[in-house]
């Protein structure tokens, strides 16, 4: 039985077609896949859906009845709910407090009876929760439960999730797949937002492909394969390293690890750029959040850190690029102790930094790219002479970092906000490799990428490695990880949990100590078994 | 979407001056708007009140301009203006919103009076500039008691700056009737004259406009020079982020703390001015509200210094014809005050949809 039909749906945004003319059809009992890189669409569609954007064009059918969604109220009223990447919760309330927010109705609330119900529809859905828990003590993946459960109370029928696994640890993913084929089997029509292929094949019926705001695809899961979903998605011949990727994706990894990618310069006598020792770092609420960690890089190697979003990455991070204090332990740099380092004297060690915000971190979004590409180097020679500055000299230098770097920008005077994010991270990397480094720090370096963006970055990376560049790169996108990284380094709460070298580390045992069984616990099971 | 946003307006091959200039020309145009729209409604309550609104701009357009002594006038008073708006905008810009101009002021001329008045045996020359130099250390001295509690301990620096007003007017108050007051002054609340040899000197004869107009000009020079200059972009920086200056190795306290000294110095040399060019002694009245109104012409002149100056000449134009139009048109100076009042709502608002427009 059909529950949607999106019929022709255009809406635009200034500069952007975010949908052009996409038709949609949702089944009852089916899990449905839209699929898409980042900007294709997916979104645009489905908050049309809820009710937070309307069409320039198009028309929505609800079981048969065209619709107009004006909000997100009218959508849940027409049985429609859902889950934002970011969650919509209170934390300090508790599960049941949470749900019946907003809820209305009149005069005192019935707590006690609210968190029986919901307690007993989390059981007909096999969704593990407490009612009375606090929202800050459970884990992202409860309080993701929570989200679903709060849409299924208010009774959705449709349950749309917006890349639901990008917070979770695989085996989180996995409790909620099983989740999400029970809802189906109960007749819901989920929604599965993802642009990951292989959780797309194992959770969908049905999966649609979106490419620059177009259905390009739609097919039933079982009729396809990563790699003509890979094709759809991308849409161009792909680069090597493209392919690399898609071939990972596809779980052809002997590919990726026999030299597509390029040996790893590293060998044993290669100096150690990168080192620390037992550190320990706080967060920014002044708690523990890096507890002694120690590693090295050498010269020609990267070091992948993995770990789920929060276990003390960006600390990690922080501390190394010298812009966050140290607790204890040490930090050194090209050999040099960096532990009493300012930011400043870790640029001057020809060290660069990658940011995992851009935004916050990296660039000054009004001032233009000439100004950005040189917020490290403005004082030194050729830029500036007897203290002014040689505005001819940033110009040039900027328009040529943007022609080598392939920024896509009408010039070196547009304000770097005016950028699509990938042209932006390309402008971060340009400033940063620009200056030769010894070593790098990456943090997440291809956070909100298209494919296509994403592979320039690790071309880059790639590059640099192969230059004899020390590079530490901190990702919780396995795939990255699994593809870049000679060593992974897999990060939990704040501590080691052990490093695998690159063809030791498959995605189940990145999953296992993400989520926080250390390596050396994982060698002991396989030896009793 | 490989495809950027971006406009294609301003991509000339030209290489772009450091300052903003298409950004100081959509000022000058809504600035512009923003005087007329305030005539108009000046000139509707003058109608309301039953006056000859033509009649009353024409006596303040006269008062103004109309004669070599009205416009030399209107230079004076342009020149503390100058001052303070060039000083504000160095702390703006670094989004340090030092609003203790008039504080500064007040400390600039103390110092350079006491100097005046206690040192005694030096050339007239070296002695005016060393007058001229403890005005700029007592501006520089009370802006940096903000700017020190305001990069170490980010003590909110326009609640550090206003409470440093009060201090510094009722420190002149204690001084021009305890320490400092002249001896022969009838117990008028003033200092002694300076020596005549340390009175700027006019630039016309038989008007009051003197050097200080001059020291404004330079410091609006000193302004262009400043955002060329390593220092000036560095300000910049820690102004548009303090995250991102961080995270490029800059000094971020250390870059607040220049910014307020200077911009403390800047503000101490218009009450220096103030005392050597015009009143030759210590008077309570020393500020009349220019630091206060400084600040006004700096966000009106977009902290352009070139703005900054046409907002400058334009303020003081306003405050010289109002008092004639009071006297010649029979029209009260708070004619004056409504209509930069009306001028102050819409920069302000204007300044509000710019911001909007670029996030």
């Amino acid at each position: 039985m059909i529950t949607v039909e999106m019929r022709g749906i255009t809406k635009r945004f200034p500069g952007v077609l975010a949908n052009d003319h996409v038709d949609l059809d949702l089944y009852a009992g089916e899990v449905h896949g839209l699929l898409g890189e980042n900007g294709a669409g997916k979104t645009t569609l489905m908050n049309i859906l809820f009710g937070l954007y309307q069409p320039d064009e198009g028309e929505i059918r609800v079981r048969g009845e065209p619709v107009t969604i004006h909000s997100p109220a009218d959508a849940i009223a027409l049985g429609i709910g859902m889950v934002h990447q970011h969650f919509k919760l209170v934390p300090p309330f508790t599960v049941t407090e949470n749900i019946i927010l907003g809820l209305g109705g009149w005069g005192f609330i019935d707590l006690a009876a609210a968190q029986r119900e919901i307690a007993a529809v989390a059981a007909q859905y096999g969704l593990d929760v407490d009612p009375t828990a606090r929202v800050q003590t459970l884990s992202v993946g409860v309080q993701q439960r929570v989200e679903i459960l709060s849409s299924l109370y208010r009774g959705a029928e449709v349950l749309i999730l917006d890349e639901p696994t990008a917070v979770l640890t695989p085996q989180e993913a996995e409790s909620l797949a099983i989740t999400l084929r029970r809802m189906a089997e109960m007749d819901k029509t989920i929604v599965f937002i993802s642009h990951k292929l292989e959780e797309v094949l194992r959770v969908t019926d049905r999966v649609t492909v979106l490419r620059a705001g177009r259905v390009v695809y739609t097919s039933m899961t079982r009729d396809t394969d990563k790699a003509t979903l890979a094709r759809e998605m991308i849409g161009h011949e792909l680069t090597s390293l493209e392919r690399a990727k898609v071939l990972a994706l596809a779980g052809d990894e002997d590919a990726v690890l026999s030299g597509t990618t390029g040996a790893s310069a590293a060998t044993n006598n290669a100096p150690n750029l990168i080192e620390v020792r037992d550190l320990h770092v706080r967060d920014d609420r002044d708690l523990p959040a890096v507890r002694g960690i120690s590693f090295q890089v050498h010269g020609g190697e990267i070091l992948g850190i993995a770990g789920v979003d929060g276990n003390g990455q960006r600390e990690l991070v922080e501390a190394i690029t010298r812009v966050r204090p140290i607790q204890s332990g040490q930090v050194f740099i090209a050999g040099e102790d960096a532990t009493h380092w300012k930011a400043r004297d870790f640029i001057r060690h020809n060290a660069a930094y990658i940011s995992d915000d851009r935004h916050r971190d990296g660039l000054i979004f009004n001032f233009d790219l000439s100004r950005n590409v040189t917020l490290k180097v403005f004082d030194q020679q050729p830029f500036a002479r007897a203290g002014l500055l040689n505005f001819p000299a940033i110009v040039r230098f900027a328009r040529d970092l943007i022609a080598r770097f392939d920024v896509r920008a009408p010039g070196p005077h547009i304000p770097a906000g005016k950028l699509s994010g990938g042209n932006q991270q390309k402008l971060v990397v340009a400033r940063e490799f620009s200056q030769n480094p010894r070593v790098i720090v990456a943090n997440k370096p291809t956070r909100g990428l298209d494919i296509g963006a994403a592979a320039y970055v690790h071309e880059k990376l790639l590059e640099e490695r192969a230059r004899g560049v020390a590079i530490l790169l901190v990702s919780s996108d396995l795939d990255e990880v699994l593809l870049l990284s000679d060593r992974v380094l897999v990060m939990f709460n704040g501590q080691s949990m052990g490093v695998l070298r690159r063809g030791e580390a498959d995605p189940q045992t990145l999953g296992l100590m993400m989520a926080g069984t250390p390596l050396t616990a994982l060698r002991v099971q396989e030896k009793v078994s | 979407m490989s495809t950027t946003t971006a406009d294609t307006a301003g991509t000339g091959t030209a290489e772009r001056a450091p300052l903003p200039w298409r950004t100081l020309w959509d000022n000058v145009v809504q600035a512009a708007l923003s005087l007329v729209l305030a005539l108009v409604v000046g000139g509707a309550l003058l109608l309301v009140s039953g006056r000859d609104p033509i009649a009353a701009y024409r006596s303040l357009y006269y008062g103004a301009f109309g004669t070599t002594d009205r416009f030399t006038e209107t230079l004076v008073k342009a020149t503390p203006l100058l001052l303070v708006a060039v000083s504000v905008s160095i702390c703006f810009r670094a989004q340090v919103w030092n609003i203790g101009a008039e504080g500064q002021m007040i400390l600039g001329a103390i110092f350079s009076t006491w100097v005046a008045l206690h040192v005694k045996g030096l050339p007239p020359l070296l002695h005016l500039v060393l007058a001229f130099l403890a005005g700029a250390l007592g501006g520089l001295l009370w802006s940096l008691i903000a700017g020190v509690l305001k990069a170490y301990l980010q003590a909110n620096e326009v609640i550090t700056t206003s409470m440093l007003n009060y201090i510094a007017v009722y420190l002149l108050a204690y001084l021009v009737r305890g320490p400092m007051m002249d001896p022969q002054g009838f117990n008028f609340p003033q200092s002694p004259l300076i020596p005549e040899e340390l009175e700027l000197p006019r630039l016309i004869a038989r008007t009051r406009l003197n050097v200080a107009f001059l020291v404004a000009l330079a410091a609006v020079l000193l302004a262009l020079v400043f955002w060329r200059s390593t220092w000036g972009r560095r300000t910049e920086i820690v102004g548009a982020s303090r995250r991102v200056a961080a995270h490029v190795g800059l000094n971020v306290p250390r870059t607040i703390l220049l910014a307020t000294a200077l911009s403390g110095a800047l503000t101490g040399i218009a009450g220096w001015g103030e005392i050597f060019g015009l009143h030759f002694r210590l008077i309570e009245e020393i500020t009349r509200g220019f630091g206060t109104l400084g600040i006004v012409v700096a966000l009106l002149g977009g902290l352009n210094p070139i703005g900054m100056t046409i907002a400058a000449f334009f303020f003081a134009a306003l405050v010289v014809g109002g008092n004639a139009m009071e006297r010649n048109a029979n029209v009260p100076f708070a004619l004056v005050d409504v209509i930069q009042g009306c001028v102050i709502l819409l920069v302000l608002s204007r300044a509000y949809l710019f911001k909007r427009s670029s996030s």
